[in-house]
Order: C-alpha cells, then sequence, then structure tokens
C-alpha cells in the first residue's frame, strides 16, 4: 500500500500547483506563484520514490540510474533557461513543452509493454497519451523550429496538405481503435509514427504571428496527455497537475486567440483557405520617403507627443536601453511620450512588457492597445521600432489579407509615422505593409540599435 | 483507485483549472503558459515510477530517456518562469540588483 504520508504529500503537492497558477495570474503575486509550483514539483517528485512495495513490487529498481537520469536532465534544463536570450524565450517554452509531451508518450509506451492490461479504459487512455504526448512533442519542436529560424516562419501548405493531414488523422484515429481492440506491439508503434508524423503536418501550416496560440494549444495537449498518463499509472497527482495544466491552458489558449481576434480554427486552418492575392506591385518598385537620423531626431524634437510601438526588431537588435534612453531625452524636453503595446508585441503575448521591464522602462508609460488607440489621431508622431504586422491597416481594411481581423495600433492614424526598419523585408506574417508607402511615413533603415544611438547621438547635438 | 474516484478528481480538476486563471491580465499571458507548462513536468513522477519497475532493459533505457526529458521539462520550466518574472519586481529591488 502507498503509505498514508505519502498521499498527504501529494495533495500538498496539488493544494500547491493551484496556489501556483492562482498566483501567476496576477502580477505581484507571479513570482512567489512560481516559487510555489516549484515546491509542490520538489515535493512530488522526492516523494515518487516511496510508493513502496504494492507500487513497485519491492524496493524501488535501478535506483542509481534513475537519480543520474534526474541530474542530466535537471542540469540541461537549468543551464538551457538561464543561458536563453529573454527574445528567445518563446521556442524555449515551445522545447521545454515537447520535451515533456514526449515523456509522457514514452511513458505510456513503456506501460503498454510492461503491463499488458486488458481493461479498455486503462487501454483508451494509454492510447491517448501516446497520440497526443507524440503529436505535443513533434508539433513544439515545429514551432521550435520556426520561432528559431531554423525554417521559414511562413505557413506551409503542402501540395494537397489539407487531405494528407485529414488522413493521416484518420489513419491514427483507425490505428489507435485497431490497438484498444487487439494490443500487440506493431500496432503501437505504427500509431506511435503517425501521431509523430501527425504533430508535423498540424503545425506546418500555421503561420509566424500565430505560432505562439499554437504553443500555448500544444501546452494544454501535453496537460491532458499528463493526466491521462495519470490514469493509466493510478496516479492521483498526474491526473490533478496534468488537468490543471489542460484546463487552464485551454483557456488561456482562448484568450490569446482573441487577443489576436483570430477564431482558433482560423489559426490551425487558415492556411489551407484560398486567398485572394492582393497587392500585385512588387515593393521594390514603389517609392518610399527615407531619413536621416537627423531628420527623425527633428521631427521628435518638435513634437509635442510621441508614441513609440515597440516590436520584435528592437528586442533582436538589444535596443530596450537605447528606446529608454531616447524617451527620457524627449520626456526632459517636455515632449508627452508614451509606448504602445500590442498585445502580441515581441513573439508572444506579454513578451514585449517583459522585455521593456528588463531595460528599466517605468511601467506607467507602458499603454495597452485599447487605452492608446484614440491617442492616435492627437498624436504628433509614431515611432515604430521594428514592429511592421501589429500596425498593418491590411489587418484592419482588407479581407484577404492572412491577418485580417487582428487588432492593430492605429499609427496609420498618427500625424507623422516613423519606420525603423531594418529592411523593406515584410514582417512575421509575410504580408506587405500600406503605411510604409504613405506620403507621411518617413522611413530610417538600418539596425534598431545603431539607428536609435544615432538618433540620440542628433537630438543631444540639437 | 476506483474509476469513479478518478472521473471525480478529473472534473474537479477541469473547474479549478479554468477559475483559477480566468482573471490573468494580458500582460501575464506568457509567464503565465511557461509556469503552466513547467507544473506538466510533474509527468516526472510517472517517469520514475515506471522507470522503478522496469523488468527489462528496453522498459529501463525507455524510462531513463523518459526522466531525463522529464526533468528537462520540469527544471527548465520553474527556471525559465522564474527568470520572465525577475522582471516584474518592484523598481528598487530592481535598481540593487544593477547596482551590483
Amino acid at each position: 500500500m502507498t503509505p498514508t504520508w505519502v498521499r498527504v504529500a501529494e495533495l500538498l503537492a496539488a493544494v500547491l500547483f493551484i496556489l501556483a497558477l492562482k498566483g501567476l495570474s496576477s502580477p505581484k503575486t507571479a513570482r512567489r506563484g512560481n516559487l510555489l509550483g516549484a515546491a509542490g514539483a520538489a515535493i512530488a517528485t522526492a516523494v515518487a520514490f516511496f510508493y513502496g512495495q504494492k507500487f513497485y513490487g519491492g524496493p524501488v529498481q535501478h535506483l542509481p540510474e534513475i537519480l543520474i537520469a534526474i541530474a542530466i536532465g535537471s542540469i540541461i534544463g537549468w543551464i538551457a533557461a538561464r543561458r536563453v536570450q529573454m527574445t528567445q524565450m518563446p521556442q524555449m517554452v515551445a522545447l521545454f513543452n515537447g520535451v515533456g509531451g514526449g515523456a509522457a508518450a514514452v511513458i505510456s509506451v513503456i506501460e503498454f509493454l510492461s503491463v499488458h492490461s486488458e481493461s479498455a479504459a486503462i487501454l483508451t487512455a494509454t492510447i491517448f497519451t501516446v497520440v497526443v504526448g507524440s503529436v505535443s512533442f513533434t508539433g513544439s519542436l515545429l514551432t521550435f523550429a520556426k520561432l528559431q529560424e531554423l525554417m521559414t516562419s511562413r505557413p506551409v501548405v503542402i501540395p494537397l496538405g489539407r487531405f494528407v493531414t485529414i488522413g493521416v488523422a484518420v489513419a491514427t484515429v483507425v490505428t489507435a481503435v485497431a490497438l484498444i481492440l487487439n494490443p500487440t506491439n506493431s500496432l503501437l508503434w505504427l500509431l506511435l509514427g503517425l501521431s509523430l508524423v501527425l504533430g508535423i503536418l498540424l503545425v506546418l501550416p500555421v503561420g509566424g504571428a500565430d505560432v505562439p496560440i499554437v504553443i500555448s494549444l500544444l501546452n494544454a495537449f501535453t496537460g491532458l496527455s499528463v493526466a491521462a498518463s495519470g490514469y493509466v499509472l493510478n496516479n492521483v497527482l498526474l491526473i490533478v497537475a496534468g488537468t490543471l495544466v489542460g484546463a487552464s491552458g485551454t483557456l488561456l489558449t482562448r484568450m490569446m486567440a482573441q487577443a489576436m481576434g483570430r477564431p482558433l480554427t482560423n489559426t490551425l486552418f487558415g492556411a489551407f483557405k484560398k486567398r485572394v492575392a492582393s497587392s500585385a506591385v512588387s515593393s521594390e518598385d514603389r517609392p518610399v520617403k527615407s531619413a536621416s537620423p537627423q531628420d527623425v531626431a527633428i521631427m521628435l524634437a518638435y513634437a509635442r507627443k510621441v508614441i513609440i510601438v515597440p516590436g520584435y526588431g528592437l528586442a533582436v537588435a538589444q535596443a530596450q536601453n537605447t528606446i529608454r534612453e531616447l524617451v527620457e531625452l524627449l520626456v526632459a524636453k517636455g515632449i508627452e511620450v508614451d509606448y504602445a503595446i500590442h498585445p502580441v508585441a515581441g513573439r508572444m503575448p506579454g513578451h514585449m512588457n517583459v522585455l521593456l521591464a528588463e531595460a528599466n522602462v517605468p511601467y506607467e508609460q507602458l499603454k495597452e492597445m485599447d487605452e492608446i488607440n484614440p491617442e492616435f489621431p492627437g498624436t504628433d508622431v509614431a515611432l515604430v521600432v521594428g514592429a511592421n504586422d501589429v500596425v498593418n491597416p491590411a489587418a484592419r481594411d482588407d479581407k484577404s489579407a492572412p491577418i485580417y481581423g487582428m487588432p492593430i495600433l492605429n499609427v496609420d492614424q498618427a500625424q507623422q509615422v516613423v519606420f525603423l526598419k531594418r529592411s523593406m523585408r515584410p514582417g512575421f506574417a509575410g504580408i506587405e505593409n500600406e503605411v510604409l508607402f504613405d506620403p507621411k511615413t518617413s522611413l530610417l533603415f538600418g539596425d534598431a540599435k545603431d539607428s536609435l544611438t544615432k538618433v540620440v547621438g542628433a537630438l543631444k547635438s540639437l | 483507485m476506483d474509476a469513479i474516484s478518478l472521473l471525480t478528481i478529473f472534473i474537479l480538476s477541469i473547474f479549478v483549472g479554468i477559475e483559477v486563471v480566468s482573471k490573468v491580465s494580458a500582460i501575464l499571458h506568457t509567464p503565465l503558459m511557461s509556469g503552466a507548462n513547467a507544473i506538466h513536468g510533474v509527468v516526472l513522477v510517472g517517469a520514475i515510477l515506471v522507470t522503478g519497475k522496469a523488468t527489462d532493459n528496453v522498459q529501463l533505457y525507455l524510462g531513463l530517456v523518459a526522466i531525463v526529458l522529464a526533468a528537462i521539462n520540469m527544471v527548465g520550466g520553474f527556471v525559465v518562469t522564474d527568470r520572465m518574472l525577475e522582471m516584474f519586481k518592484p523598481k528598487k529591488a530592481e535598481k540593487e540588483e544593477v547596482s551590483k
């Protein structure tokens, strides 16, 4: 029998997980919440060795190997998490999520191989874990590859992609049912292979800007597969923790999709829809107005109200500190300056807040989209630093655009718009931005940090 | 534990999971996702359980792989979440950190 104190410890861990999620929902308590979660996980791991004779059929076997494996995984996880740049955080989360799903799938494979359970319910849960865990594993690895730009971030549509995906999905379900009726090892390997392929096929057609939502969805998937593995192992804690993550992750995914104004089905399957090719004119043929750092400095210095729109380009160039310096100079001149933070600025909801907080930007200067949007018409200069899709009016006006419906920051309503951009290359979503060609728009090409440094220098010498 | 008890726990957990995050502010979406991601790293417990009763080498090696993956998920998840949330500290503490 599992000792009572172990079950009490499990209960404690479950309560800590609930408190962790609760704490993470509010800025004041978030950090403590995370630590509570870590404490719960540590307790749960420690008592895993004390489930007793009935579970292990004796003392825990292979104890040294287990401890070494835990140490290896912990060190890898620790180092990866410490070393990762804040800009690369989203793909790190995707990777951690993927390996978690992979672990759940492997656990169920082992249970299948070792127990040969007769119970249809247990078999179903085992198979569910294998499928969902594997989908989460390869799907997350692919989102990692997309965000890390190891491959194109645009939607990839293979010929007849929709039918291939549906075909593989159907084959997966058929194999799963066959496996429940006739539990043989060869069918299990087939199911595992199909599920791994399915994960890739599901994520391939997802466009770059939607990847964060998919990460969140796969996170919820992994949670559910962990819950199912808890059922297989008759472990209450895994059921509670997995279900908590599955449920909260599903809700979070919906909230993220809403923040981008995109129904989830659109995110996953949007690329399959036929699109009317908009704006056939290629960007090289169209005139844009470029400006020097001095021009930009003068524009800013004589403005009364400036709104900064920071984007991923700012983060990549590590220009958070330079932008803060620029804003401090402008504020010292008596100019009203705010940052307009799009809900998905950066690569994920809330990502830009993290990045700017890292550079000590005062929290009060950060304005959310709904709050700042009415202020653009009264703004002299909107300074867009390394952002593109989140200010693209096509999302508002062009029904054929893939990002149509995503709420945007209305920089096109400001008196003047300045873009700091590396090149004319379209944004993450891969579509042209009409504001760039507007006569009231000036472009300053170059790395965001270099450009900002030059503008700061020009401002100081005015 | 019997199936109905497990089902009860499952259903109640769904409601708790939805309830606790229903009021999250948009700026915390990313840290919350990351924290939830770390919590499902508790699958490490399952990995330890199956490896601890492995009867042949295939089971043992697969189990050890699962343990390594799950430990990466758990430890990496909590550490990266903490790093994100470090940024949300009150101003004073942050200044001290910088001056160090």
